[in-house]
């Protein structure tokens, strides 16, 4: 968590944290606070009152607009003050105003719900934090120095000296605790909504979505070319040996080599069709998904009970990303847990395609482990999905995708 | 016998290895094409003992070879069809064997054309009516335990695999080293549990044989 630095750095060995850069940030940052707090405050306070005594002039409508906005103003000035405390910059939640002018600006922000955060923010802040900003640094810094230095010429006041002394080094602690709570605060309520990030998360995710189309695309392309190139190349070939195999006298050498011949070509070929089977299944392409998965189970070596039902074909980025979840889901369950059933289960609802896959195994699949899982959250993430999964160890292993359909 | 053969194969390479190994076994390829549309064409124009063709084939790169099949059965329901593919797909498999038992069907891998006598042994039966499957799909039918397979015994189960083989019972009792006698108590055994109606032995045994396949 990148707001809690400032405290994981109190907690390092006392040497560490006080020759650290912490101490200085955090004094810095309590400092502006307060100072711009004091500002903010006086501001507003005229504002407020200038604005109410001037209502019946028509002046203090504006006036008092402009305090309600003023939460714009101190919250970027907070945003700012925030890098002192935190390297994690803080995103701007507004959006761009829908029409030109002042007009067009004021009719966005009095309708976002950031500018009534920040607005609440601003009071919170004066209310509350910007007293304690005070209270710390008055507490932490003034303290000792009062103390060490009210009883000047009292030779029985050494002990107020001693206790003095011993708070100095207290308070950098004191100081740089408030200042990443602070920090925090100002993080957990300024920091922009999901929704307010929509644009952003929207476009993160649409060109997460294209890699993956491109990059299905290209497999497809691939699996095409293996099949028209070398896979036909190499049956023919082999052909071409059986044909040769007819003229060679039966049990010469020359007959004896060719047959060595072919079964070597035939090995290539089936290997490059298990290969290119990888790359990207043709049955999927030209069927869908039931039966893709049905000439997957057909070959599994675990029985596999399919039931998938879609009333219609979802688009080929959802089909390929619940094909690829079954096919990864059914390997790990061949290779890993011992399973001697498994279940594949899809339906349609509401355009959101929910797949699961489960078997008897002895569990324990573990995302964390390098199997494929990883991987398969992306790609169904990228499609928009979700991907959870449940492997206690002793099993059973039930995985669950949920994707979108749009 | 010699067969008249329309070839439907869009690689040049293979298409000239399948005219060389049927000819060399005296079948006559009358017309060879590239694509599904010029295959339905030349049929309608030959009218051929047998089609051979390939399942994916341009227009589209996809299927067009077993559509074109399907169709060219739907007009000529005795048409005996052998699809070759380059990949063994049970859902390919199945929908072929679902243009019924009139004339003969065969899917075979491509690979298969390699070992030239059996391939030509396959396009012989099938041009004789008779049903041949790929032993690949046959393996991998094997794996699954589906319902009314369940109720066969393993050897039952042997014995329907080299059925979808298109092998006759003679065959399977050497394959197997049973006698015939034993063979056709196994056969009828298989067709009784797999609730087959009784009309003639060959069509009982196709209907097993899809039975097998679509389980």
């Amino acid at each position: 968590m990148h707001h809690s630095t400032a405290w994981r750095a109190v907690g390092r060995s006392p040497w560490k944290f006080l020759t650290s850069s912490w101490p200085w940030r955090s004094l810095l940052y309590l400092l502006t606070g307060g100072l711009f707090g004091a500002l903010v405050l006086t501001v507003l306070a005229a504002l407020t009152l200038a604005g109410v005594l001037s209502l019946v002039a028509g002046v203090g409508a504006v006036l008092l607009l402009g305090v309600a906005l003023s939460g714009i103003v101190v919250s970027r000035v907070e945003r700012r003050r925030l890098r002192l405390m935190d390297p994690d910059p803080l995103p701007d939640p507004h959006r761009p105003p829908a029409a030109p002018g002042v007009r067009g600006w004021l009719a966005t922000r009095l309708r976002e719900p950031a500018t009534w955060r920040e607005l609440g923010f601003t009071a919170a802040s004066l209310a509350a934090m910007w007293w304690m900003d005070v209270l710390v640094l008055g507490v932490s810094l003034a303290v000792p120095v009062l103390l060490a230095t009210s009883p000047v010429g009292d030779p029985d006041a050494w002990p107020l000296t001693v206790l003095a002394l011993c708070l100095v080094p207290v308070a950098p602690y004191t100081i740089t605790v408030w200042a990443g709570a602070r920090a925090a605060m100002t993080r957990a309520i300024l920091a922009p909504r999901d929704g307010e990030l929509g644009r952003q998360l929207t476009e993160v995710r649409a060109s997460r979505a294209r890699l993956v189309g491109s990059f299905d695309a290209e497999r497809r392309r691939i699996e095409r070319d293996l099949h028209d190139g070398a896979q036909q190349r190499l049956v023919s070939l082999n052909v071409l040996l059986g044909m040769a195999r007819l003229d060679a006298e039966p049990g010469s050498s020359v007959a004896r080599q060719l047959g060595t011949a072919q079964e070597q070509v035939t090995l290539a070929v089936d290997e490059l069709r298990e290969l290119s089977r990888g790359v990207h299944p043709k049955a999927l392409t030209d069927h869908g998904l039931p039966e893709a998965v049905g000439n997957l189970t057909a070959r599994s070596v675990l029985p596999v009970t399919v039931d998938i039902r879609l009333p219609h074909r979802p688009p080929a980025a959802v089909e390929t990303a619940a094909y690829f979840v079954v096919a990864e889901a059914l390997a790990n369950a061949t290779k890993h847990s011992a399973a001697t059933r498994a279940e594949v289960h899809a339906r349609l609802h509401a355009d959101v395609l929910t797949l699961s896959i489960s078997d008897n195994g002895v569990g324990g699949a573990d995302p964390a482990a390098g199997t494929g899982l990883v991987g398969l959250a992306d790609r169904v993430a990228a499609a928009d999905g979700r991907l959870r999964i449940s492997s206690p160890a002793g099993g059973p292993t039930l995985l669950h995708a949920e994707i979108p359909c749009r | 016998m010699s067969l008249t053969v329309v070839l439907a194969e869009d690689s040049p390479l293979m298409r000239d290895g399948l005219v060389g190994v049927l000819t060399r076994f005296g079948h006559r390829p009358v017309a060879e094409v590239g694509d599904a549309d010029s295959l339905i064409t030349a049929v309608r124009a030959h009218r051929p003992d047998i089609v051979v063709t390939d399942i994916r084939m341009p227009p589209d790169h996809s299927d067009d070879g077993l559509r074109a099949a399907v169709a060219l059965r739907r007009e000529h329901p005795a048409l005996p069809v052998l699809v070759l593919s380059q990949y063994v797909e049970q859902s390919y498999a199945a929908r072929l064997l679902d243009l019924g038992s009139d004339g003969g069907v065969g899917y075979l891998l491509k690979d298969r054309v390699s070992a030239v006598t059996e391939f030509v042994d396959a396009v012989v039966r099938v041009a004789a009516g008779e049903t041949v499957v790929d032993p690949e799909v046959v393996r991998q039918l094997l794996h699954r335990q589906q319902d009314p397979l369940r109720r066969l015994t393993p050897r039952e189960r042997e014995v329907l695999s080299l059925m979808a083989e298109g092998r006759a019972n003679a065959e399977i009792a050497r394959q197997l080293y049973v006698t015939e006698a034993a063979v056709n108590k196994h056969v009828s055994a298989i067709l009784q549990k797999l609730d087959l109606r009784v009309d003639g032995e060959g069509h009982r045994r196709v209907l097993a044989v899809l039975a097998y396949l679509r389980a």
